[in-house]
């Protein structure tokens, strides 16, 4: 039997973290002589108070929402996927290649087009460390991290040396055409009479993650395929006894993986740039692994948890702008948050889970089986 | 101390272990409530009780392992507190586990040694415990060569060496938590020889054990637990086997298995020269040769190692062999494309396979999601891509009710059921499949008797379906009772095989050390 329910493990556990980091980041912004509750109410206001700020926290969580999916899947088949950063450069690049070289006429088929070649180069960059975990055993965590160099080195080669626009200085490409220039939340709001903030990024990217996050709950608690990915995340050798090809689902659940870091281009690339650039992903594949932990690797834990961030991300960028409190203690923040909702879960989790059981205990003198059940 | 003293009739002296009050509870679960004895010095004690009585909280709780919430311990009269192992070996208690705490590559000396060495140097501690080791082999006629590495020895003598590292900690108190599920019946009576003559060197022994027949041949006292109560303390001379059977289970139970004669068919399962070498390059199975028949159980005896999971394995489809299975007139894919588990269902092969929590249960899996494993592709179970979850509830609602699993509950997770009930789960899988050929791995192990009577009897009616069925269990009485047949697998051979009706444990236990054949 759980020790605790479900409402607490998924809810009370997280807040509690949060709670605990925000606290400790109160006290270091009060050590380096700043005000937190100025500090707090600022980022509030220029994440949440106004339509510029929901847009960038939207773009930002769009970000997450991809890259924590990633993650979130390949954890079900007991896989670490840190490569989520090499993957959405890839899928960049992917991005870039459907853009500049395709002439859509829609923005619509642009982005069709565009999602699936930025899953596909995204899954392709997943594909050489999922094979060598699956047929040769070389651990995920470090080939997959090792495929991030070679993603930034790869991107660095191309955007120099292929796809600079002649005559040019910067590493970047040209300018995507108009046709695959996507509609932000401001153009697409404006007809249904809302207005929204013309210079936010937020885009209809923001629909696909959704629907990502939809998809990939049908795909991991209502398919066979889930079913098996789960089973292996669980025991492989089960898995094996079942039937259930640790090969293959090495493979998929990796493939899935590498597809869903790869879309985040549809969101940074073709959204909000509307051209590649080098670092274009900007850590948002790591972030996506705090992303997947506090959401518990569950689609709508993901989504929660990346709005989340994106609001961190986009309270921290106001601190820096508008107070004396540096850049880097605005990563320090960041970095607790995901310190204490990622990593240092049971901390929360272990005193927590014996209240409960005390107040059972209290409740119920006797061991509370069933009475109609008598274990034999 | 005397060696006189041996039946602990001598009350007046201090009992070498006393518990009074000794209540453990883990979350809602009391796995121990009020549980009070007196040992004698120089005698065997035994514990006996079904899986989950209780038993090994207990035992950890002597051994310092867990702490219990309420509750006395007096070690030689003297009221001693044990809040860990350091400090339960320092009072004279010694434990050999169920799993040797060995160091495979390490010598016996090496090994005795290990956590007792005297300085930062090791040749003074070795030469040392050379010559004391020496003194004990002779003193309790353990011969164990010192400079033997613990991987090339037998279990036999793995276990010695654990009863030594004991002795040289100057245990004076030994607790011995199941040990013969891994020995042969020669061995285990070599054991008991051993724990005889420590027993008159005046050693304390607490021998913790489901079988009943070695608390009658050993013990001088016997302790019973139930659901973490000690139901009774008796001495061994004044019960009886059926007398200790109650006292587990609270009811009477059958030890027996009824079952008519067998009236075997065509052959189901013909397997010729089957060789399997496992993922360390080691061959397991070395050339057998086996037919089980429609309408019969075939059982396989052997200690523990000898070939028999790898041969479960080759069959389930998850590990691959060489050589030729036919079944039910098709060959199977021993080590291609069509040689995995799913591929085997769809050749009739259900699998019960040994190790029901690795292997046959995803524990943290509910169970009706459980009842789907293995089968989740079954057009029964699906709706196109996605699964019909709302079919397998109904499914499994009507077999938890068919065998009998408690509580009846599809939404509980598996971990959460007995090892009694997630058996049963995964035999309401894999029977009512009505496959063609049953395997099954160890049907009982960690069952309580109670449950056991029950799985014994499904088996039992589905070979009077007219199905084949390939047991494999490390209980000779259990294969004795079940089978119609036995095949002995020792060091990855057949030795033999016997009609069950005309032989005995005594002709098997020397088989399964491989003398004879």
């Amino acid at each position: 039997m759980d020790v605790m329910p479900k409402w607490a493990e998924v809810i009370l556990v997280p807040l509690i973290s949060l709670l605990l980091a925000a606290i400790l980041s109160a006290l270091v912004i009060l050590a380096i002589g700043e005000d937190p509750v100025a500090a707090v109410k600022l980022m509030v206001s220029g994440a949440l108070g106004s339509t510029y700020g929901w847009g960038y926290t939207l773009y930002y969580a769009t970000n997450f929402m991809f890259t924590g999916l990633a993650v979130a899947i390949a954890f079900h088949a007991r896989l670490f996927n840190i490569g989520g950063e090499g993957q959405a450069t890839l899928g960049g690049l992917g991005v870039a290649l459907a853009c500049l070289y395709i002439p859509w006429p829609h923005w619509s088929l642009a982005l069709v087009g565009a999602t699936v070649m930025a899953g596909l180069f995204g899954a392709a960059w997943a594909a050489v460390p999922a094979f060598l975990q699956a047929k040769r055993g070389s651990h995920i965590v470090i080939t997959t991290i090792m495929f991030n160099f070679i993603a930034a080195a790869v991107l660095n080669y191309v955007l120099v040396n292929l796809m600079r626009p002649a005559g040019s200085m910067d590493p970047a490409t040209a300018r995507f055409p108009e046709a695959a220039h996507l509609p932000t939340l401001h153009d697409m709001l404006t007809p249904l009479g809302i207005s929204f903030s013309k210079a936010a990024p937020a885009n209809v990217s923001l629909l696909v993650a959704v629907g990502a996050c939809i998809l990939l709950w049908v795909l991991i608690w209502r398919t066979k395929l889930g079913y098996e990915i789960r089973a292996y995340g669980h025991s492989e050798s089960a898995a094996k006894y079942a039937g259930i090809s640790p090969v293959k689902i090495t493979m998929v659940a990796m493939l899935i993986s590498g597809a869903l870091a790869g879309m985040m281009a549809i969101n940074n690339v073709m959204g909000e740039a509307e051209r590649l650039v080098l670092n274009a992903v900007e850590g948002a594949g790591f972030i996506g692994i705090a992303v997947a932990l506090m959401g518990r690797s569950h689609p709508l834990g993901v989504f929660l948890a990346a709005i989340l961030f994106g609001f961190l991300y986009q309270g921290g960028a106001e601190l820096a702008l508008w107070t004396s409190i540096p850049r880097e203690l605005i990563v320090v923040i960041q970095a607790l948050v995901i310190l204490f909702t990622g990593a240092l879960d049971n901390m929360v989790r272990m005193p927590l889970e014996r209240m409960f059981l005390a107040a059972r205990m209290r409740r119920a003198p006797k061991p509370d089986r069933k009475p109609t059940t008598p274990a034999q | 101390m005397t060696a006189s003293d041996t039946l602990g009739r001598q009350e007046t002296a201090a009992p070498a272990i006393e518990l009074k009050g000794i209540s453990k509870a883990f979350g809602p679960v009391q796995a121990n409530k009020d549980i009070s004895i007196r040992v004698q010095p120089g005698t065997i004690h035994g514990i006996i009780g079904e899986n989950g009585a209780g038993k090994s909280t207990l035992m950890s709780i002597l051994y310092g392992f867990y702490k219990a919430d309420a509750g006395e311990i007096f070690i030689a009269g003297r009221k001693t507190d044990i809040p860990d192992s350091q400090a339960a070996i320092a009072a004279g208690i010694g434990m050999v586990f169920q799993h040797f705490k060995l160091v495979e590559n390490f010598t016996v000396l090496e090994n005795i040694i290990l956590g007792a060495e005297d300085g930062g140097l090791l040749k003074p501690s070795l030469s040392k415990a050379r010559k004391t080791l020496v003194e004990l082999e002779q003193e309790y006629g353990l011969n164990v060569d010192p400079d033997a590495v613990i991987q090339d020895l037998g279990v036999g003598m793995q276990q010695r060496v654990e009863i030594l590292k004991a002795l040289y900690r100057q245990a004076d108190i030994l607790i011995l938590d199941e040990p013969t599920g891994v020995l042969t019946p020669a061995e285990a009576d070599q054991l008991f020889r051993i724990l005889g003559r420590l027993r008159e060197e005046g050693k304390t022994i607490i021998l913790i054990t489901h079988k009943l027949r070695e608390i009658m041949e050993t013990t001088d006292t016997v302790s019973v637990m139930r659901r973490g109560e000690m139901t009774a303390t008796v001495k061994t001379a004044e019960t009886s086997p059926a007398e200790l059977a109650e006292l587990m289970v609270g009811r009477k139970v059958l030890l027996r298995v009824d079952k008519k004669p067998a009236t075997p068919g065509e052959v189901v399962l013909d397997i010729k020269g089957l060789r399997v070498i496992d993922e360390q390059g080691v061959e397991r199975v070395k050339g057998i040769d086996l037919q089980v028949r429609a309408g019969e159980i075939v059982g396989i005896a052997g200690v523990a190692g000898n070939g028999q999971s790898e041969l479960l394995e080759v069959l389930g489809g998850y590990a691959v062999g060489t050589g030729d299975i036919v079944v039910s007139g098709q060959p199977l894919d021993l080590s291609g494309k069509h040689s995995d588990g799913q591929s085997r269902r769809r050749s009739g092969i259900a699998h019960v396979p040994e190790d029901r929590q690795r292997e046959g249960l995803i524990m943290d899996y509910h169970a009706w999601e459980n009842t789907a494993f293995g089968y989740h592709r079954d057009p029964a179970y699906s709706k196109g891509l996605l699964m019909d979850n709302a079919a397998i509830r109904r499914d499994t609602v009507g077999k938890m009710e068919r065998f009998d699993v408690r509580p009846p509950d599809p939404n509980l997770a598996a971990k959460n059921f007995s090892g009694g009930n997630q058996q049963k789960i995964v035999l309401a899988r894999e029977i009512e499949r009505n496959p063609d050929l049953l395997l099954v791995g160890q049907p009982t192990r960690g069952v309580d008797i109670g449950a056991i009577e029950f799985i014994h009897q499904q088996i039992v009616a589905l070979r009077d379906q007219g199905k084949a069925i390939l047991l494999v269990s490390v209980e000779l009485e259990e294969i004795l009772a079940l089978s119609d047949r036995v095949a002995v697998m020792f060091d990855g051979h057949i030795m033999g095989t016997r009609l069950s009706a005309e032989t005995d444990e005594k002709e098997l236990g020397l088989l399964m050390a491989g003398v004879g054949a």
